[in-house]
């Protein structure tokens, strides 16, 4: 590994930089490290990220335009540009009514597992994570490592063996049996343990106690409020987790009805060899699928990425 | 409340859940994994008994050719797959970073979005851009001169490890840029009145301070390889070179329902387990080392 190299030039580098930063803090200034660019670099850079986001955006804008296809368009047609007949919205409604409108139930499905499953393994991740980081007592240490462990296995390796357990109490094939296992987030534990343990005080909890505040009003009323950044990460982490799963669902449900989107939609296209209009189907179904969570993406990425640097920087 | 009690009524619903689905299910993975299933009637509907089976599901499983190619496969794969991704993630990190670039919100948000597309959607997506005919890349490069097959029994395998680049590429650079926005700004001008050029404060300065993110990346993405499932179940039926034996889960997946072996998928689900915490466990060790040293 060349990282040690990188190391050892580091090292040898700390020390005339720390006296550098140093004297740059002694004029009083401090980042504006991008003044007086050359124009040719902003170009050349802005030009090679363009192309890599054509890359991360090909599939998506080859989605949104092949859903406005007939089947015949679709084969008989450039796959980059539309084809003969507009006729997206005859496709999104076949899409909605298929199979007595079986995908809005899919829909639904995925939200009901992602939504209910993120909210409650966030709450609880977090009551947890923060009891580990303000609490000293004994089972402290092993608690730790028990979970740490359970980190470190991978989720589809545990998914067979749930399978087993859940087929000898009979909830296979149930709401819950996909619902129960999203309840649990050892890495939302392990987020809100560091971020309690540096943005919720001792002395405020002290404080709290002295006003005669319940220990679990304490969590509730005080650190909560302060959690609030590590919350909105893991709700996010949590959710597109349990929304992108596929194994389990796949592992746990038989009953079409049951089934979250992405199985479903594979549902569809595993019959496309059969029956082209499936084509059809399965890309509209693609697309409603995406516009949701891209949106949801976009739009709290922000504070997704808030909530990561504090974490980093705090922890 | 005592204060004595109220950690573990905190952590309550947590455990609860945690040892119900993760410890549970895990010791009784470790349970199949040693026993076999004896069944009696033609279906099995004159009862079935588990019989002790010491090792032998663990040496069936380790001297089994397919999980064994499987995991060879998982190593090569993890080996480039991971190692571009990094790299890449790395390099948009560094770029969207040097405020040279114009709208970096922009580009942000785009190499982020496939993270949000579940893996299911994004190899269905992908699948339809690798199909001939449907796919208007294969017509581009085919227009040039360029015949690739990209569901081919070779090209496959790196047609699945696009897909994944493409999903999380963007995740890992945005967990690097986290990391990036946490180097103190006096560091950088600093280095500016040294007269450092950008590739030397990359070099010198950021790769070394991202170092914990980096590690953090590629352990999950480890993780992620050995896990892969997904991506290559919903290839199998378009390419020729998936066997339903191609990664180690699809392998355990394969044992437990369709040939109803549960002794050897829940063995090998093990198997699969503890690589995932053996490999974690020492990059983590191996941090832990480097970072005492320096």
């Amino acid at each position: 590994m060349s990282t040690t190299d990188i190391d050892e030039t580091t090292t040898g580098r700390r020390k005339p930089l720390g006296n550098a930063a140093k004297a740059a803090r002694g004029d009083g200034r401090a980042g504006a490290r991008d003044a007086g660019r050359k124009p040719t670099t902003t170009i050349i850079i802005t030009a090679l990220l363009a192309i890599v986001a054509l890359y991360f955006l090909v599939p998506v804008y080859w989605v949104v335009i092949n859903a406005t296809k007939s089947t015949e368009d679709l084969f008989g047609t450039s796959g980059f540009w539309f084809g003969e007949n507009f006729q997206l919205f005859e496709n999104l409604g076949a899409v909605l009514s298929a199979n007595d409108g079986i995908f809005p139930r899919w829909g639904l499905n995925s939200l009901l597992y992602a939504g209910v499953g993120s909210v409650l393994a966030t709450y609880f991740a977090t009551a947890a994570g923060y009891a580990l980081a303000k609490y000293r007592f004994p089972g402290r240490g092993f608690v730790y490592a028990l979970v740490l462990g359970g980190v470190l296995v991978p989720g589809t390796a545990v998914a067979l063996p749930l399978f087993f357990l859940f087929s000898s109490i009979g909830i296979t094939n149930t709401y819950w049996s996909v619902l129960i296992p999203s309840l649990v987030s050892p890495f939302g534990l392990f987020l809100a343990s560091i971020y309690a343990s540096a943005a919720v005080p001792d002395e405020m909890l002290e404080a709290g106690r002295i006003d005669g505040v319940g220990e679990l009003g304490l969590f509730h009323r005080l650190a909560l409020p302060q959690l609030t950044p590590a919350l909105v990460t893991i709700l996010l982490f949590q959710f597109v987790a349990i929304w992108n799963n596929y194994m389990l669902p796949l592992v746990m449900l038989a009953d079409e009805k049951l089934y979250p989107i992405t199985l479903g939609l594979d549902n569809w296209r595993a019959q496309t060899d059969r029956l082209p209009e499936f084509y059809q189907l399965t890309i509209g179904g693609a697309l409603l699928s995406v516009i949701p969570l891209a949106i949801l993406i976009l739009v709290l990425q922000r504070f997704w990425r808030g909530g990561l640097t504090e974490g980093s920087v705090k922890g | 409340m005592r204060s004595r009690t109220a950690p573990w009524v905190l952590l309550a619903p947590f455990l609860v859940l945690f040892i119900g689905t993760m410890i549970i299910p895990i010791i009784m993975a470790i349970g199949y994994s040693f026993t076999r299933v004896e069944r009696s009637g033609l279906l099995g509907e004159a009862g079935v008994e588990s019989v002790f089976a010491g090792l032998s599901n663990y040496i069936a499983a380790l001297t089994n050719a397919n999980f064994i190619a499987s995991i060879g496969r998982m190593v090569l794969f993890g080996a480039v797959q991971v190692t571009v991704m990094i790299v890449a993630a790395t390099v948009l990190a560094l770029l969207l970073e040097t405020a040279s670039a114009k709208w970096p919100g922009f580009f942000r948000a785009a190499y982020f979005l496939p993270y949000g597309i579940p893996g299911v959607i994004a190899t269905i997506l992908w699948s339809f851009l690798y199909i001939p005919g449907l796919s208007p890349i294969v017509d581009v490069l085919g227009a040039v001169g360029i015949n690739i097959d990209f569901l081919g029994p070779n090209m496959v395998l790196w047609s699945i490890a696009n897909i994944v680049t493409w999903t999380y590429t963007g995740y890992n650079m945005l967990i690097i840029i986290a990391q990036l926005k946490s180097i103190p700004g006096e560091l950088y001008e600093a280095a500016k009145i040294d007269g450092a050029s950008t590739f030397r404060v990359a070099m010198a300065i950021q790769l070394p301070l991202i170092r914990p993110a980096l590690l953090l990346t590629v352990i999950f993405s480890i993780i992620g390889t050995l896990q892969l499932f997904a991506e290559p179940r919903l290839l199998q039926t378009m390419s020729a070179g998936i066997t339903s034996e191609y990664t180690p889960n699809m392998s355990a997946y394969a044992f437990a329902f369709q040939y109803n072996d549960i002794g050897m998928a829940a063995a090998q689900s093990v198997i699969i387990a503890l690589a995932a915490f053996l490999l974690s466990a020492i990059a983590l060790g191996v941090s832990n080392w480097t970072e005492k040293r320096s």
